[in-house]
C-alpha cells in the first residue's frame, strides 16, 4: 500500500513538474545546450563580464576563499557593476556538485568561472572543451589541460611558500622566547605549502629559533585549534600562526594570552586587531584583471598565473605595532623573493 | 471522493507534501527577507532538480549513494540498531576500492570492477561490523561506537590520502591535493547521459533494493532481523541468536554503506577525494525514514531528497542566496515531513481499531500489528 | 625529547588543557543526559548548540555584558528544545531523523546569522580567565583546575548539581520515572509529556551554554560550524558515562585529556603523523568503553514516545 501512494507522489510531482516545463517561464537555470550557448554570445556582446566563483568554504572564513572573493568584488568596485558581475557558490566541498554548478555556470552565460580549489581540476577538465566560449580558471595548480588539447582553462597557484616565509622571517625576528607555535589544519595542499615556507623563512633568519607545529586534522574545528593555541603558549611559544578558517579560535586564545598572531591568506586582523600583527594576505586583483585582460585579447586559456610577491599577487600587511627592524627584515625577504635572490630550501619534516 | 479524502492513502500522500509546503513557506519567509523573490527560487529548486534531462541525470546521480546508504539504515534500523555511522563507512569503501583497483589496476576491467565494488562492501561491512560486534560482545552503544568511528575514518583518510595513497603526479607537481592517483578507465562505472555524470551505479542500486526488500520480507534471515528490531525479547525467547543479527545488521549497513563509496569513487568522482562522503551518512538517514524504512520506499524518498540537494544548489547558484540559507530548509523540510507522520500513524490506528471492530463482529480476529520502528 | 614530554611542566599542561577542553563536552552531555534519561533522543545537540554559540556572541558584539551572552544563549538553546520536544514528544516523530534535521537547522540558521548581522568574523571580548585567588597557588592542583575562565568551572559545578537534581529531588524521580517505565508513571499521575518537555527544554539550554562556552568563553570569536561534530560526541558521551552524571564526566576529562596529550604529543615533535595523532581520543574512547565493559541498561523508554490511553 505503501508504495502504491508513493508512486502516486511520484507521478503528481513529474506531472506538475512535467506541466510547468510546458508553460513558457523564463527560469534562468536548467535549460539544453542549445539555449545555454545563445545565452553565452547574447552575454558577450551585451558586454558585462560575467564571473562565477565556487568556494570549498564560504565567503567570511577569513582565509582561502574570502581571499579571492575580496579580490572580486574589490575590482567589481573598480570597473563598476556594470562591467563586471559576480555569482558565486559556497561550500562546494563535495566535488561532484561543484562540478554540476560549474557545468550550470558554464550554460547559463558565465565568461569566467573560477574554479577556486585543487580538487575540482579533474572535473574541470571534463567539462571546460564542452564549453569553447567560457574561461575556466583554477587552483591551486599549474595544469592547464594544454598538454590535452585544452585550450580554455587558466591555471593558478599562490605562492603560499613565500607568503609562509616572510612571515617564518617576521616571526623569528619577533620571538623572544625562541619558540613559534603554528596551527595548522591537515598537512596537504596549500597549508603544507605554507608550513614549509615558514619553516624556510624562520631557519633562514635565526636557525636557533624552535617551531613547533600541529594540525588539528581538519579545516574547521576551532575548539581544537584553540587548544593547540593554548598548547603552544605553555610550550613557550611567544608568537603564534596558522591557516584555514579554523584559526579563529587560535586568534582567540592568542588575544587572551596577549601573544602577536601572523595571519595568512586573508586579513585575519578583523578577528583581533590588537595581535594579529601581521597578514600574509593573496590579492588576487591583478590575477583577475590578467584573465580577464588575455580574455578580452583573444586568450581563452592555457596560462599559469602565479601571486608573488614579485607581482604584487602577495602583500604582507603589517601593523604599526611591530618593531622596525622586524618589518625590515621581512621587506627584506619579500624584495629577495621578488627579485629571486632568495630562494626557498624546503627540508623534509 | 469523500471516503478517499478521509482514507489512509491520501493521508499518507497529502500530509508530507504540505509538511514540505510549510517547510517551503518558512523558507520563502527567509528568502524574502534576503531579498530574493521565494517564488523565483522554489521553481528554480523544482526545475533544477527534475526539469530537464540534465537536472533529472543530476537528482539520480544523487539518489544513487544515498539510496544505497538508505537500504542500509532499512536493514539496520529494523533490526533495532541506530547506524549514524555512515559517512565513516563511505569513506573507508572509498578508500578501500581506490587502493585495490591501483593496486591491481592491470586486471581486466570486467573482473576488476566487481571485484572493487564488492572490496569497497566488504570494507564498509568491516568498519559497520566493528560497531556491531562491539555492541553485541562488550554492549558499546552504537551511537558512540559509529559517531567516534567516523572521525577516526576521516583521519585514517586525511593520513592515506596525504602519505600512502597521494596521488604521485601530485607530489610530483609540488601541490600535494589530497587526493588519490585516477583510477584506471577501466573500472569506470558506464556513464549513462554524457556529459552528465549519471552512471550505471543507479542500476545497481535499484536491483539492489528490490534484493534488500527480497531479504527483508522474503528469507528467515530478514525476519529475524525484523524480530529482533521489534521484539528482542521475543527474539530471544524463540531462541534465535538476538547478538548474531545485531552485528549481523551493523555489517549489513556498513556494507551498502560502504559499496555507496565504492560506487561514487568509480562512478563519480574516478579516484579518492576529500569530502567525497558528501554527507551521504546523514542524508541516508533521512531518506530512508522518509521512505518508511521500507526498500523500496526509500526509492522514491531518496530520489525526492536527492532532487531536494541537487536543486537546493541550483537555487543557491541562480538566486545567489547563501548555502547556509538552503542548509536551514533542508532541515526545516526534514524536521516537518517526520512530525506529520504522526497523523497518518493516527489515523491507521484508528483504521486499525475500527478494522479490528469489524472482525470482532465477525467472529474472527487477526488486527495487522503496526510495525514499530527505533 | 620524551624526557621533556615527561616533565611535570607538560603533565599540568595537558591536564590543564584537558580540563578546559572538557568544558563543552560537559554542559552539552549533561544536559543530552536529562533528556535521555526521561526517553528523548536528542540527536540535535550540534545545532543547538551554534545556535547558543551565535546568541552569546552576537549579544556580547553588540556591547553587550558576557552573562547577558550566557542568558541568551540558554533562551535560545531552550526555544531550540521547545522546537525539538513539539517534535519529538508531541508529534512523537522518529527521533533519530528528527534531530538530525535541528542539527541542519540549526548549522544553517547560525551561519546565516552571521553572515547577514555581522558578515566576516570579528573577534570580541567575552569571560577571561579567572585564577581563583587561593586555590590557583595550591602546588600542581592550582595550575590544572583553578587557571580558568568562570564557564569552566560552572561546567563541573553542574555535575554535583545534576546528579543531585538526578536522584534527590522530584523532578529527578519524574525523570527516571518517565525514562523507565512512563505508563506506570502516568498511572502515578506524573505528567509524563511535561516532564520530557522539561528535560529536552533544559538539556537544550546547557547545550546553549555549550555553545557560549566555546564562542565567548575559550575562542571569543563565532566561525561557521564551529562545533565540527563536538555535539555527536556530547551525545556519544552520554551513553559513555551509562546516563549517570559522573559516568559523563569521566567520559568528558577522558576524551579531552587525550585529546590535549595528543596536542602535546604535535607540540614536542612526537614523531607520528599528525592525522593519526588527531585519531586517538576517538580510539580511545571506544577501547576503554569496550574493555571496561558497560553493563548499564539504556532507559528503557529511550526514543520511545508516549500516548496516552493504549
Amino acid at each position: 500500500m505503501r508504495k502504491v501512494s508513493w508512486g502516486l507522489i511520484l507521478v503528481l510531482i513529474v506531472g506538475l513538474i512535467l506541466a510547468a516545463c510546458a508553460a513558457p517561464v523564463a527560469a534562468p537555470a536548467g535549460g539544453g545546450q542549445a539555449a545555454a550557448t545563445e545565452a553565452a554570445a547574447e552575454a558577450e556582446s551585451a558586454g558585462p563580464i560575467r564571473v562565477a566563483l565556487l568556494m570549498p568554504s564560504t565567503i567570511n572564513d577569513i582565509s582561502w576563499s574570502q581571499s579571492m572573493y575580496v579580490s572580486l568584488k574589490e575590482l567589481q568596485d573598480e570597473l563598476g557593476a556594470d562591467k563586471l558581475e559576480i555569482a558565486y557558490s559556497e561550500n562546494m566541498f563535495n566535488v561532484p556538485d561543484a562540478a554540476a554548478a560549474i557545468r550550470d555556470y558554464a550554460s547559463s552565460g558565465y565568461n569566467l568561472v573560477i574554479a577556486h580549489g585543487a580538487q575540482y581540476g579533474d572535473s574541470l577538465m571534463d567539462i571546460a572543451p564542452d564549453f569553447p566560449d567560457v574561461s575556466f580558471a583554477w587552483g591551486t595548480t599549474t595544469r592547464t589541460g594544454k598538454d590535452q588539447g585544452i585550450e580554455n582553462i587558466f591555471a593558478y597557484e599562490p605562492r603560499g611558500d613565500q607568503a609562509g616565509y616572510v612571515t617564518g622571517v617576521l616571526a623569528a625576528k619577533l620571538t623572544k622566547s625562541k619558540i613559534i607555535g603554528l596551527v595548522g589544519p591537515v598537512d596537504a595542499g596549500d597549508a603544507k605549502l605554507h608550513v614549509d615556507g615558514f619553516l624556510a623563512g624562520v631557519k633562514a633568519t635565526d636557525p636557533d629559533v624552535k617551531v613547533n607545529v600541529s594540525f588539528t586534522g581538519s579545516f574547521g574545528d576551532t575548539a581544537l585549534a584553540a587548544e593547540a593555541a593554548n598548547t603552544h603558549i605553555r610550550a613557550g611559544a611567544d608568537v603564534l600562526t596558522g591557516s584555514a578558517q579554523q584559526v579563529v579560535g587560535a586568534i582567540g586564545v592568542a588575544k587572551e594570552n596577549g601573544v602577536p598572531w601572523l595571519g595568512v591568506q586573508a586579513d585575519q586582523s578583523t578577528a583581533a586587531p590588537e595581535i594579529v600583527l601581521a597578514s600574509a594576505i593573496y590579492d588576487w586583483t591583478q590575477l583577475l584583471r590578467d584573465i580577464i585582460a588575455m580574455r578580452e585579447a583573444g586568450t581563452m586559456g592555457g596560462e599559469v598565473l602565479q601571486l608573488t610577491y614579485a607581482n604584487g599577487g602577495i602583500r604582507t600587511i603589517y601593523s604599526d605595532a611591530l618593531p622596525a627592524e622586524a618589518v625590515e627584515a621581512a621587506k627584506a625577504a619579500e624584495a629577495g623573493l621578488a627579485d629571486g635572490s632568495i630562494t626557498i630550501v624546503v627540508e623534509p619534516r | 471522493m469523500q471516503r478517499f479524502l478521509r482514507s489512509l492513502r491520501f493521508l499518507e500522500l497529502a500530509l508530507p507534501i504540505a509538511a514540505v509546503l510549510i517547510a517551503f513557506a518558512i523558507g520563502g519567509v527567509l528568502l524574502a527577507l534576503l531579498g530574493a523573490n521565494p517564488f523565483e527560487a522554489y521553481w528554480v529548486l523544482i526545475s533544477g532538480a527534475f526539469g530537464s534531462v540534465g537536472g533529472l541525470a543530476s537528482t539520480l546521480t544523487k539518489m544513487t549513494p544515498l539510496l544505497l546508504v538508505a537500504l542500509g539504515i532499512c536493514i539496520s534500523f529494523r533490526g533495532g540498531v541506530i547506524n549514524i555511522g555512515g559517512e565513516g563507512q563511505i569513506i573507508v569503501g572509498a578508500l578501500a576500492a581506490t587502493a585495490f583497483t591501483l593496486w591491481l589496476r592491470d586486471w581486466p576491467g570486467w573482473l576488476l570492477l566487481p571485484l572493487t565494488l564488492i572490496v569497497g562492501a566488504l570494507a564498509g561491512a568491516v568498519w559497520g561490523g566493528i560497531a556491531g560486534v562491539l555492541k553485541a560482545r562488550l554492549n558499546v552503544n552504537e551511537i558512540l561506537s559509529t559517531v567516534m568511528l567516523n572521525a577516526i575514518a576521516l583521519q585514517l583518510m586525511n593520513f592515506l590520502l596525504r602519505g600512502p595513497m597521494l596521488d604521485p603526479a601530485q607530489i610530483a607537481a609540488g601541490t600535494n591535493i589530497a587526493q588519490s592517483e585516477a583510477l584506471p578507465r577501466s573500472v569506470w562505472l558506464t556513464r549513462l547521459a554524457p556529459p552528465t555524470l549519471l552512471h550505471s551505479g543507479v542500476i545497481l542500486a535499484l536491483v539492489l533494493a528490490v534484493l534488500v526488500y527480497l531479504l527483508l520480507w522474503r528469507t528467515t534471515i530478514g525476519f529475524r532481523i525484523r524480530t529482533v528490531g521489534l521484539n528482542p525479547s521475543a527474539a530471544r525467547y524463540a531462541g534465535m541468536p538476538v547478538p548474531f543479527y545485531v552485528a549481523f545488521s551493523l555489517i549489513l549497513a556498513g556494507g551498502f554503506a560502504g559499496l555507496a563509496g565504492a560506487v561514487e569513487v568509480t562512478g563519480v568522482s574516478h579516484r579518492m577525494l576529500e569530502g567525497l562522503s558528501g554527507g551521504y551518512g546523514f542524508s541516508g538517514i533521512v531518506a530512508a525514514l522518509f521512505g518508511k524504512l521500507h526498500p523500496l520506499g526509500a526509492i522514491p524518498a531518496s530520489f525526492l531528497f536527492g532532487g531536494l540537494l541537487v536543486g537546493a544548489n541550483k537555487m543557491q547558484l541562480t538566486v545567489q542566496v547563501p548555502s547556509a540559507l538552503i542548509t536551514v530548509i533542508n532541515g526545516l523540510v526534514v524536521m516537518f515531513v517526520v512530525a506529520s507522520e504522526v497523523y497518518v500513524r493516527r489515523a491507521r490506528r484508528r483504521a486499525g481499531r475500527e478494522a479490528a471492530e469489524a472482525s470482532l463482529k465477525r467472529e474472527s480476529s487477526t488486527p495487522s500489528a503496526e510495525a514499530a520502528v527505533p | 625529547m620524551f624526557h621533556e614530554f615527561l616533565s611535570v611542566a607538560t603533565l599540568i599542561g595537558i591536564a590543564n588543557s584537558g580540563v578546559r577542553l572538557a568544558t563543552p563536552y560537559l554542559y552539552a552531555a549533561l544536559g543530552e543526559m536529562f533528556g535521555q534519561r526521561s526517553g528523548v533522543l536528542n540527536l540535535g545537540v550540534e545545532g543547538v548548540m551554534l545556535m547558543g554559540a551565535f546568541a552569546a556572541y552576537y549579544t556580547v558584539y553588540i556591547g553587550g555584558d558576557p552573562w547577558l551572552g550566557v542568558l541568551a544563549a540558554i533562551i535560545v538553546g531552550a526555544l531550540m528544545g521547545l522546537l525539538m520536544a513539539l517534535i519529538s514528544v508531541t508529534m512523537q516523530a522518529q527521533q533519530g531523523i528528527s534531530g538530525i534535521g535541528l542539527t541542519l537547522f540549526g548549522v544553517g540558521l547560525s551561519s546565516l546569522l552571521l553572515k547577514v548581522l555581522v558578515g566576516s568574523p570579528i573577534g570580541i571580548s567575552g569571560f577571561s580567565t579567572w585564577k581563583v585567588p587561593g586555590l590557583n597557588s595550591i602546588p600542581v592542583i592550582g595550575p590544572i583546575f583553578f587557571e580558568h575562565n568562570i564557564l569552566v568551572y560552572i561546567a563541573y559545578l553542574l555535575v554535583p548539581v545534576s546528579l543531585y537534581v538526578l536522584y534527590r529531588t522530584t523532578f529527578g524521580l519524574k525523570i527516571r520515572a518517565v525514562g523507565q517505565n512512563p505508563e506506570a508513571a502516568d498511572s502515578l499521575g506524573v505528567r509524563v509529556n511535561a516532564v520530557r518537555y522539561g528535560t529536552v527544554m533544559l538539556g537544550s539550554a546547557m547545550a546553549g551554554i555549550a555553545g557560549a562556552s566555546l564562542s565567548i568563553g575559550l575562542l571569543n570569536i563565532f566561525q561557521e560550524n564551529m562545533t565540527n561534530g563536538l555535539g555527536f560526541i556530547a551525545v556519544a558521551l552520554v551513553y559513555f558515562g551509562g546516563w549517570r552524571p559522573l559516568g559523563v564526566l569521566i567520559g568528558a576529562l577522558l576524551f579531552s585529556t587525550v585529546n590535549a596529550l595528543q596536542l602535546w604529543m604535535q607540540v614536542l615533535g612526537v614523531p607520528i603523523p599528525s592525522d593519526l595523532a588527531v585519531m586517538m581520543p576517538y580510539l580511545l574512547t571506544i577501547v576503554v568503553l569496550a574493555v571496561g565493559g558497560q553493563r548499564i541498561r539504556q532507559p528503557a523508554a529511550l526514543t520511545k514516545p508516549y500516548e496516552r490511553g493504549e
